[in-house]
Order: C-alpha cells, then sequence, then structure tokens
C-alpha cells in the first residue's frame, strides 16, 4: 500500500492541521509516513504545499516525484491546479471552491472553475460555508479533508482517532465542530462520486 | 523506546537533548529555526537544565556554545547557512582551538533560496576550517549523527560540522530514539593554554589539526554512514551524498540500483570507498544537493580523469535543489509527459499580513521619498524585506543582516541625498548596532528607519533581542536625542508620521526614527494565549 498526497493552500489556511490529522491516523495504521513542509517566507501569504507520503514500505524521496501523487487536496481553488504536474493521470483532486484573493491578478472564478471541471477525476464543494454551517469557517479544511477521506487508504475511525486527540487539548468544543465537518465533508464526497 | 514523527531539525533538537547536550545557542533562520524552538518548548530538556537560548546573532551563539565546549560540557550552535558568514570568524577559529567537550556547529542550507539570499553550500566551510562534516540523507540519521558528532568531537577534540538542508530541515518522518546519556561535568581543559591562540600555540594547534587529517579520512572510510553498495553494471558508479541518496533510490522501486553506489553522509570524503568505484567503474555520476564540491574534488581542473558526470558538465542543472525527478533525467530514466499548470494559474508572491505595521511605515516612507525621487532606500533582511514587492515597491537593497545602515552610509559618504536606510528591531540588535556606530563616528548624513514590531517576525516571533532598548542603544551610540523619534505606524497617524520622516531626513546628519507598533502575528498569537488562560481561570 502506498499513497502519495499533494497538500495545497494559501500560507495561514491550515494545511498542516489536515496533514498532521493524516500523519497521526498514518501511523496509528503503522505506515512508513514522510510529509516535507513549507516553512519561512512562503508562510506570510504565499502559496504553500506539502508533500505526504505514506507507505506500508520504507519510503526513500521526501518529494513526490512529478506525475506520481494519488491525490491533491487543496483548501483553494486556484491553488489546487498549481500542483497539477504532480498528479498521477488518473489521480484525484480535491478541493475547497472558495477562493482566497490576496493578490490582484487572481483569475476569473467562472474560468477556474471550469478548469477543475475539465478534471475527469474531481471532487469539488464550497468548504468554507459547510463549515460557517456546522459553527465555524476554521473547520474548512477538516471538511477538505473529510471530501478526502474515501480516497484515503486508512480507517476512517482513525482520522476520527486523529482529531480526538490532536484537538483534544483545545477542549471538546473544536472536537465536535473538526468531527462533524470530516463526516459532513466525507458524506458529500460519496454523494458526488454515486 | 516508541517512534517519534519529527521534522529533521526536530529530530536534531530531541537528539541533542537525549546526547547530554549543555547548552544550545542560535539566532532564527530559516530552515534552522525550529531546532532551538524544539528545546526551548520541551520539557526534557528544561527538567534537565539545558541552556538553550536566543542570541543576540550567530556569532555571538557560535562563541557561547564554545565557551560551553571549554568547560568540557557538550554544546550546539544552530544558524542557517548565511548565518555561518556572521559566525565564520567564531567557527574557523574554534577549528584551531579545537574542543574540550564536544561541539557542533549545526548549519542549514537553503538550496533553490526559498527563504533566502543565495544557496552557499556550508560544506566548503567546513572543508576549509578541516573539520568533520556529516550529512544526513533523512531524519533517523539525524538523530543518530548527533549522538556521533558529539562523540567524534570529544574524541578528536575538534568542533563537528552537521550540515542539512531546508528539505531534510522542514520534512517529518519517524525516529527512533536513543537511550539518554548524561550531561558531562564540568571539567577544564587539560592545557589551559589550548583556547588562547596567539601565534605561537596556534601554531601548533594548527599542526595538530593538520595531523588529525588522516585520521578524519580513515574515520569517514569506518563510519556506518558512508556505505559501498556492490552493482552489476560497471559501465557508471554513482557517488550520492546526503538527501541526494534518497532520490536516487527513488527512482528504483525495488531499491536495487544496477550501477554500484557509494552513499557519502560524513567527510573528509572516505577515500577508500571513492577509489574502488572509480576504479571499479567506466565512468562517475555524481549526486549531490548544492555546489558541485564533491564533482569539483574528484573532477580537478583538467580533468584528466575517467567521465564523470554531475551539475558541471550539465548531466544535472547547475543550480538548485535536487528532486527524483532532476536525478531520475539525469539517470536517463524516461520522463513521462504530465498534467501542465493552467496558464490562468497566478503567482502567489508572500505578502505583508492584514494589519501589519510594516505597511503602515511603508506608505509613509514612499510618500515622502517621492519629493526626492525613487532608489534612495538601503534596505535588511525580514518581513520588511517583502516591501520590494509591489504595491510598494519602496526598497532598493537586501543584501546581508545589518547592509542598510552600512550602505546607506557608504551613499550618503558618495553623496547621495537623502541616504535612509529601513531595518528590523531584531536585525538592528543583530548587525546594524556597529555600523550606526560608524555613521555617527563620520557624521554621516543618513536617515535610518528601525521598524520595531517588538519580534523577529520573518522566522515566526521569537524574542528580539532589541526589545525595549533601541532608544538607549541609539543614545549610547551617540544619535543625538533630538533626532531619535519614536512614531506609531496606524493610517490615523500617516500625516504626523509623514511629518517625522520628512523632518529627519531633511536633517543634515544621523537620525535614527523608531516606526513602533507590535507584529499582528504575535499580538494574535498573545491575545490568544492571554483569553486561554481566562477562560481556564473562569472554569477553576
Amino acid at each position: 500500500m502506498k499513497i502519495d498526497i499533494i497538500l495545497a493552500g494559501v500560507g495561514g489556511q491550515g494545511i498542516l492541521s489536515i496533514a498532521a490529522t493524516i500523519g497521526y491516523a498514518a501511523v496509528e495504521a503503522g505506515l512508513h509516513l514522510k510529509q516535507a513542509e513549507v516553512h519561512g517566507m512562503s508562510q506570510r501569504g504565499g502559496d504553500v504545499q506539502s508533500h505526504m507520503r505514506l507507505s506500508d514500505q520504507e519510503i526513500a524521496s521526501d518529494l513526490i516525484p512529478k506525475g506520481q501523487a494519488d491525490l491533491i487536496i487543496s483548501v483553494e481553488p486556484m491553488e489546487s491546479l498549481r500542483y497539477l504536474p504532480y498528479l498521477k493521470k488518473d489521480g484525484w483532486l480535491i478541493t475547497n471552491t472558495k477562493p482566497f484573493i490576496n493578490i490582484s491578478n487572481y483569475p476569473d472564478e467562472e474560468k477556474l472553475m471550469a478548469e477543475i471541471k475539465a478534471l475527469p477525476n474531481h471532487i469539488a464543494l464550497d468548504a468554507d460555508s459547510v463549515a460557517s454551517e456546522l459553527g465555524s469557517v476554521k473547520a474548512a479544511n477538516m471538511v477538505v479533508l473529510g471530501a478526502a477521506s474515501p480516497f484515503i487508504n486508512i480507517d476512517f475511525e482513525k482520522l476520527e482517532n486523529a482529531i480526538r486527540t490532536l484537538f483534544g487539548r483545545k477542549g471538546e468544543e473544536l472536537v465536535t465542530l473538526n468531527l462533524n465537518a470530516l463526516n459532513t465533508g466525507r458524506k458529500f464526497s460519496m454523494e458526488a462520486q454515486k | 523506546m516508541q517512534k517519534m514523527s519529527l521534522l529533521g531539525d526536530e529530530a536534531i533538537a530531541q537528539a541533542a537533548i537525549d546526547a547530554g547536550m549543555s547548552g544550545m545557542y542560535a539566532y532564527p533562520g530559516t530552515p534552522s529555526t525550529e531546532i532551538n524552538e524544539y528545546v526551548l518548548a520541551s520539557r526534557e530538556a528544561r527538567e534537565k537544565g539545558i541552556v538553550a537560548s536566543w542570541c543576540a546573532n550567530e556569532k555571538t551563539a557560535a562563541e557561547s556554545a564554545l565557551g560551553v565546549s571549554y568547560t568540557g560540557k557538550r554544546a550546539m550552535t544552530c544558524m542557517k547557512h548565511v548565518g555561518l558568514n556572521v559566525a565564520a570568524d567564531a567557527f574557523v577559529n574554534s577549528s584551531i582551538t579545537g574542543a574540550n567537550g564536544g561541539i557542533i556547529f549545526l548549519v542549514a542550507d537553503d538550496p533553490s533560496m526559498h527563504s533566502s539570499q543565495n544557496e552557499q553550500d556550508s560544506r566548503f566551510y567546513g572543508k576549509f576550517a578541516m573539520i568533520p562534516i556529516l550529512e544526513p540523507s533523512n531524519q533517523q540519521e539525524a538523530y543518530d549523527m548527533v549522538h556521533y558528532g558529539f562523540d567524534l568531537s570529544e574524541k578528536f577534540q575538534v568542533p563537528v560540522m552537521i550540515r542539512i538542508t531546508t528539505r531534510l530541515a522542514h520534512s517529518r518522518s519517524a525516529v527512533a530514539r536513543k537511550p539518554a546519556r548524561e550531561q558531562n561535568k564540568l571539567g577544564l581543559p587539560g592545557n589551559l593554554r589550548q583556547f588562547v591562540l596567539l601565534p605561537g600555540i596556534a601554531r601548533k594547534q594548527y599542526q595538530a589539526l593538520v595531523d588529525n587529517q588522516p585520521r578524519f579520512v580513515e574515520e569517514s572510510e569506518q563510519s556506518a554512514f558512508n556505505t559501498y553498495i556492490s552493482g552489476k553494471d560497471h559501465k557508471m558508479g554513482i557517488i550520492a551524498c546526503g538527501l541526494a541518496y534518497n532520490y536516487l533510490m527513488e527512482n528504483y522501486p525495488d531499491r536495487k540500483v544496477p550501477y554500484p553506489v557509494v552513499k557519502v553522509a560524513q567527510y573528509p570524503l572516505p577515500e577508500k570507498h571513492i577509489r574502488k568505484i572509480y576504479e571499479e567503474c567506466d565512468s562517475l555520476m555524481i549526486l549531490e544537493e548544492g555546489y558541485p564540491i564533491v564533482e569539483e574534488m574528484i573532477r580537478g581542473l583538467l580533468n584528466l580523469s575517467k567521465p564523470i558526470k554531475g551539475r558541471l558538465d550539465g548531466t544535472l542543472p547547475r543550480t538548485g535543489e535536487l528532486n527524483p525527478n532532476i536525478v531520475g533525467a539525469a539517470l536517463g530514466m524516461p520522463q513521462e509527459g504530465t498534467l501542465e499548470i493552467p496558464s490562468l494559474v497566478a503567482a502567489r508572491p508572500p505578502s505583508f499580513c492584514a494589519g501589519c505595521p510594516h505597511i503602515d511605515s511603508f506608505i509613509g516612507l514612499n510618500e515622502v521619498i517621492e519629493t526626492y525621487g525613487k532608489g534612495r532606500v538601503f534596505s535588511d533582511i525580514g518581513c520588511y524585506t517583502l516591501s520590494a514587492t509591489p504595491p510598494y515597491e519602496s526598497i532598493n537593497s537586501c543584501v546581508d543582516m545589518g547592509a542598510s545602515i552600512t550602505m546607506a552610509k557608504g551613499a550618503a559618504d558618495a553623496g547621495l541625498v537623502p541616504a535612509v536606510a529601513v531595518i528590523g528591531d531584531s536585525t538592528f540588535t543583530h548587525s546594524g548596532m556597529t555600523g550606526l556606530l560608524d555613521a555617527v563616528n563620520s557624521k554621516s548624513n543618513i536617515t535610518v528607519i528601525i521598524l520595531d514590531n517588538a519580534t523577529t517576525g520573518m522566522t515566526g516571533g521569537q524574542p528580539s533581542a532589541a526589545l525595549g532598548k533601541i532608544e538607549q542603544i541609539c543614545k549610547g551610540l551617540g544619535v543625538e536625542e533630538d533626532h531619535i523619534r519614536v512614531i506609531k505606524p496606524l493610517r490615523r497617524n500617516h500625516e504626523e508620521n509623514v511629518k517625522v520622516l520628512r523632518e529627519e531626513m531633511e536633517y543634515n546628519g544621523v537620525s535614527v526614527i523608531i516606526p513602533r507598533r507590535e507584529c499582528v502575528q504575535t499580538l494574535n498569537k498573545r491575545m490568544r494565549e492571554k483569553f486561554k488562560e481566562k477562560a481556564k481561570a473562569a472554569g477553576k
């Protein structure tokens, strides 16, 4: 078993929380893990990405070779496209559709969505709205992770457990919010695939 | 012991704690920052009484570490590659004094310049200082090498360099810990003149270092970190250094490379291994992250040897970070076409955070500079360097820590009016103070803007050594009190701030303006913690 994931977003959007959740679940599942993060300058509102590799065998490179990622999980629509060269031809792209606009030349949203929808395997959802309805837009990243979860070959309960552990010390309220976000995202994804 | 999921930086920090380190000294710099942060946050480190501090700069950090080594205890100093330029005096001379307690210089290089102004390769420095260098290829090796590095340092009484790069520093993987070792007891050097580098003593010490070189090579040859892996196809042999070894292996899913391979993770180069692979194979390929240092050594100036492929002959790109695809292409692996980035995807460079005090400072500065014309603002290294980008485009230089003040001084001496320096609070105490003293002593006509956001912002909000001291420092250095002006960079103060900036630029002499407002990131963090504490107290 081997799964390579590109996590994408804008500095400050919480892709490292997604990474930590998958990472915790993967270690629980006894998998090898390598996860390259971006720290430093780009965290100031620039594009950020994380290469996350899980395998039952030892992993060599911290970076995913181009054309080999099984999944792109993005919390921002334009950022989801930036890493397409890494995606396998039959890989899946899971993205939030809510743009994060902090540049003056952000592309036309309709054209952007058309690019995403042109991909054979994609799940696109407005995770910000879903999370807001559940109580806080801050859980948007967990909605996106939920939507990606059917494609991640780890028991769903392990992802839930990871959230309980990682958000546990921040209070029960946050745990519930993030678990709801995860489940709602997952449900959306299952429906979309039917 | 249970495995921990650690960044390369964190693995190094945990190893230092476990290996009996007594002191850790650093100045924050991407990608090395997380090492000291980890030690500072570690309860274990606190319980063991390990001293961990952020220092004014890398030189003071390195010297403090050397002081710990003098007492017989183990010390580590951490910095980014360009930080080693700052610490170079201490670093190179520490190879002559040698060590008493184990001392490790941990240097994190940044090939491809993710967060840096160059991609210099610290292995050159290690070679220059003639000390052993360790270059881990993964997080576990990084952990193990800290233990080994301290032992090696004490065995030969010499500082040891561990060189990592961004990719390892900021990549996470499982790490198995070793049993913890006690810290060394206080014990002065056997020879109390060991650290006295008067010429007469230095010559002896230097000779001892030179005499040790063959032993360092032997150590490399016997090291478990340097391995010779046989391969059937002798048309080529591959020397893979540090992280490059992983990219090589990634290209062989069964991990069986058809060619002989020397995995290098310790320097000086293991001559026996290199000689063997050279004799066995018709040609060599050198894979190394950073400069082609190994390639140059093996190739030599005249390149009279068997064909050697690498960064110098164009088999691999001359600059930038390696990755599995670049190495695959060099190996002649077919590179399949991939999906393309749609053309509508726009670049998203880093930018100031919403509410950042620097925004107001640069809007004010731009208005005043407009009167004189662009091209008069020398800047420095920090978040405020982002003012080089639109819409601000305020600054005209960013060279090295502290260069804003001294470059402005030089430009002013040459007749540029006004000559403005823009520097952050932490960068000012790192390397700006001495330049300001130069300017005061020669009565240069410069305007220095010290952006005081009360933290070291770009690296994630480490404490600033300048906190609460800037006016006193400037006064002490001789800046006239009337020309030390503190302003608060807020939109509503714009007119007033522009007036102050204008007045000081018109003043013929050294003036200092301090726009002071806390970084929004540290402010938010502080508020969150305060809120949490309040909630906790209320809960009780």
